[in-house]
């Protein structure tokens, strides 16, 4: 019982966790076809890196990787603002909720 | 103790990711994003972050899933969908093979370079009694000194993305009358 408290979580596990995170988030990109939840599928892409900026900034000290943190926040906030629109600007012209419908500009 | 926050943290950041993709319905996908960013969130605490701890919870679970289930509920799309539907053929299995062929690299990236990444530098101000505030009041210092061009940049970004939204989103009168 003693050796597993003395065993410390370090760098790699946060930064597998978060390869973790980002795979599980393309795979949910690739194969969910509701806009909305590739949109959610995306802010899980954006988290892992998030934690990943944060174990570096950790690891060396440097509070450069939590100053990043901070503007890709901000950058995810506009994303969903303007993508969350442009969903709602195309569902209200069709009833059709997958973006397998959307072919519009296909040849 | 610190193992055991983060093996609980990292269990509630899988499962609630794992809940996003499986999920049929939009909404249970967006409050297991919820469990996601508080996962998260606790992750960061344990790294020293506080203040991005304190702004995962309230910008990500607070604005942006508030704003996902608006437009869920705007759009009426919370009925569950159909997910045993495949429309094109082995997607689900390539998504997977890409999936773990990327986690496979990713990881033996991270771990074949863990030397690198290992402890260096002078270290960040932990939270403590005396100064329960060190590591904000560098993470400031930082953001409005050598980051303030780009402090100010954001601002530009996100009276952009109000405006074009509410371009996007507005009914032309026009519209209206046809």
């Amino acid at each position: 019982m003693s050796l597993i408290a003395a065993v410390q979580p370090t760098s790699t596990w946060f930064l597998v966790l978060s390869a973790v995170l980002f795979s599980l988030g393309t795979v949910g990109v690739l194969v969910r076809r509701n806009p909305l939840v590739m949109f959610m599928c995306i802010e899980l892409m954006l988290n892992a890196v998030n934690l990943s900026f944060v174990t570096f900034s950790r690891a060396h000290g440097d509070i450069g990787g939590q100053a990043s943190v901070f503007f890709v926040l901000v950058v995810a906030a506009a994303e969903v603002t303007v993508g969350l629109g442009i969903i709602v600007s195309i569902m209200r012209r069709r009833t059709a909720a997958t973006a397998d419908d959307l072919s519009g500009l296909k040849g | 103790m610190e193992l055991f926050v983060f093996v609980c943290a990292a269990l509630m950041v899988l499962v609630g990711a794992v809940g996003v993709i499986v999920r049929a319905n939009p909404v249970h996908a967006a409050m297991s994003l919820v469990l996601t960013l508080f996962g998260i969130a606790v992750l960061f605490v344990q790294q020293a972050a506080h203040f991005l701890a304190a702004v995962q919870v309230i910008v990500y679970a607070g604005a942006i899933v508030v704003l996902f289930l608006f437009v869920i509920m705007l759009l009426g799309v919370d009925r569950a969908e159909n997910l045993s539907v495949e429309p094109i053929g082995g997607q689900r299995l390539l998504a997977g093979i890409i999936g773990i062929g990327m986690c496979g690299l990713l990881t033996a990236a991270v771990v074949t370079a863990r030397s690198a990444v290992g402890f260096s530098g002078t270290g960040l101000a932990q939270m403590s009694l005396e100064s329960p505030d060190a590591n904000i009041k560098e993470l400031a210092t930082t953001i409005f000194s050598d980051h303030v061009f780009a402090f100010e940049i954001t601002s530009v970004l996100l009276l952009v993305a109000v405006v074009g939204t509410v371009i996007l989103a507005r009914r032309l009168p026009k519209e209206d009358a046809k």
